[in-house]
């Protein structure tokens, strides 16, 4: 009986596991189809603009307004903890390094997924359950170019201006709560925070995770549109999944990549 | 006459399940043709199968001179360009207007400049009746306006073949007849060819030049719309006078009813 009940149990799990590694082959194989039909929307950029106008200019006040709240609660707890150490200046510094290499680019990952992959994932299920892509076939027309690669590189190029705007809007919090509510020096606040934070290693890495941020969650929303049982029931189980599985793949993925950043990449 | 679709010993099937069993059909350049049966009989898979969109088992599927299974995608989309289809609800691009829709193919296939899609455009659009529509998105037509939209669209290139799949579906009975008038005058204005999948026989057999019933997966019947009127055959019969007994049985095939309520073991 026991011994029953820890096969089903280690069944189930191999059951589950089989499947998740399976849906990232399956993510992983679109991706490349993606990147095989690129050539259209780049020989149209139009076709991106405005892709990156409903992913990225949508979602400006999201992630204008939690970036400006990230900031402020940032430079308030920087603030309190630092001045323990008679250290309030370099609150600055705490608000840019923690923005610019790891909460700008996975904060607005994460907004971005629940914005805009979502309404990615919707509209591309919608138009498969309303045969708007079968349509598109029998018109000799590769719905995987003309539907689902701007969109992806819509949003792989949205991600970092999102991501940098941001963390732009979130110095600007911390500089408000710290400099004009708290009366922390404004020079110490900028020159110690121009001293500290590196464009290399830490603008151009947070630069870096946030394209990569925008390759996942761009292949996942379309992915899962594009897969979606075309039921009422299956664009909101895909619309689901595109935020669940995007927030799980940003994190996992800021993982690796700072140990990497970190480490070096040998 | 030339036959624009030849299809010939045609078996199309999901799994083990036949859908589709020894199908034979002529359809002549610039005839108007319905395919009707009831629901699940068959008819839209034999329209996919005619646009490529699904892939015969066995048999032979010609369309314009091509033989479907022996295309590539590249093939089939050089196909494709000589065809157009209408969808049951139109599926029309909801992201795009009325306008763009109809240019979309324009655009997507041809050279032709901008001034000059847009004049293609507003014949197309005249030419249905919903000129004065094109600057609407699809989500503010009622449901004939989308679908004569969706046929303007469906014609933007003079297309040789024309697939209509259910385009009488959900419709009121004037936007029905405004529908009809147009399959017909479009198909002969074009010089094309129209294949026509549908269940409703009065509106259809005002059109057609010819008809085929399909019941079970096989062709039960064809002739023209004179000829399936007074047709003696009990299916054909029962289906053009729509009466609710004869051979078509009301209960889809089920295990004996007993078990389902608990009353194994019982007579029946």
């Amino acid at each position: 009986m026991m011994v029953d009940s820890v096969l089903k149990a280690v069944r189930v799990v191999g059951d589950r596991t089989l499947k998740i590694v399976e849906r990232i082959g399956a993510t992983v194989t679109f991706l490349a189809l993606i990147l095989v039909h690129s050539a259209t929307p780049f020989k149209r950029p139009s076709l991106i603009v405005r892709e990156v106008y409903y992913a990225g200019v949508q979602s400006l006040i999201i992630i204008l307004v939690s970036g400006l709240f990230v900031g402020m609660v940032l430079g308030l707890q920087g603030h309190e903890t630092l001045q323990k150490y008679g250290s309030e200046e370099s609150v600055g510094v705490l608000v840019a390094l923690a923005l610019v290499r790891e909460m700008g680019p996975v904060v607005s990952a994460l907004l971005f997924a629940s914005r805009a992959g979502s309404a990615i994932t919707a509209e591309i299920g919608l138009m498969k359950a309303t045969e708007q892509l079968s349509a598109m076939e029998m018109m000799a027309v590769n719905p995987v170019a003309r539907v689902v690669a701007p969109r992806f590189w819509g949003g792989v190029l949205s991600m970092p201006l999102l991501a940098l705007l941001f963390s732009g809007m979130g110095i600007f919090g911390g500089f408000v709560v710290a400099v004009v509510l708290i009366g922390v020096d404004n020079g110490a606040f900028w020159s110690q925070m121009q001293a500290a934070v590196d464009f290399r290693q830490d603008v151009v890495n947070g630069i870096i995770k946030s394209l990569v941020f925008g390759v996942a969650v761009s292949a996942i929303a379309t992915f899962e549109g594009y897969e979606a049982p075309p039921t009422a029931e299956g664009v909101s189980g895909a619309t689901t999944r595109t935020v669940v599985t995007s927030s799980l793949a940003i994190l996992a993925l800021d993982l690796l990549l700072t140990a990497f950043m970190l480490k070096g990449w040998n | 006459m030339e036959n624009l679709v030849e299809i010939s010993n045609l078996n199309f099937g999901y799994g083990q399940r036949l859908v589709l069993k020894g199908i034979n059909m002529r359809i002549p350049r610039g005839s108007l043709v319905a395919i009707m049966g009831l629901s699940g009989c068959g008819k839209t898979t034999l329209l996919r199968l005619m646009g490529g969109q699904l892939q015969a088992r066995e048999g032979r599927m010609m369309v314009a001179g091509e033989h479907l299974n022996h295309l590539d995608r590249q093939g089939l989309y050089r196909l494709r360009r000589k065809l157009g289809m209408l969808f049951q609800f139109g599926a029309l691009f909801t992201d795009l207007s009325v306008f763009d829709n109809v240019a979309f193919q324009m655009r997507e296939h041809t050279d032709l400049s901008e001034s000059m899609i847009r004049d293609l455009t507003l014949l197309k659009l005249n030419a249905v009746g919903l000129r004065g529509v094109n600057t609407l998105m699809p989500s503010e037509l009622s449901g004939g306006m989308a679908r004569r939209v969706a046929l303007a669209r469906a014609t933007a290139l003079d297309p040789s073949l024309i697939l209509y799949d259910e385009p009488f579906a959900g419709l009121d009975p004037i936007s029905l007849g405004v529908i009809g008038q147009l399959i017909r005058r479009l198909n002969d204005a074009l010089g094309a060819t129209s294949v026509l999948v549908t269940h409703d026989i009065q509106e259809s057999l005002k059109i057609v030049d010819y008809v085929y019933f399909v019941a079970e997966g096989v062709i039960l019947a064809e002739g023209t719309p004179d000829q399936i009127r007074a047709s003696t055959l009990p299916f054909v019969h029962q289906f053009v006078w729509g009466e609710s007994d004869g051979p078509m049985p009301f209960h889809y095939p089920a295990q004996p009813i007993q078990p389902d309520f608990g009353l194994a073991g019982r007579p029946a």
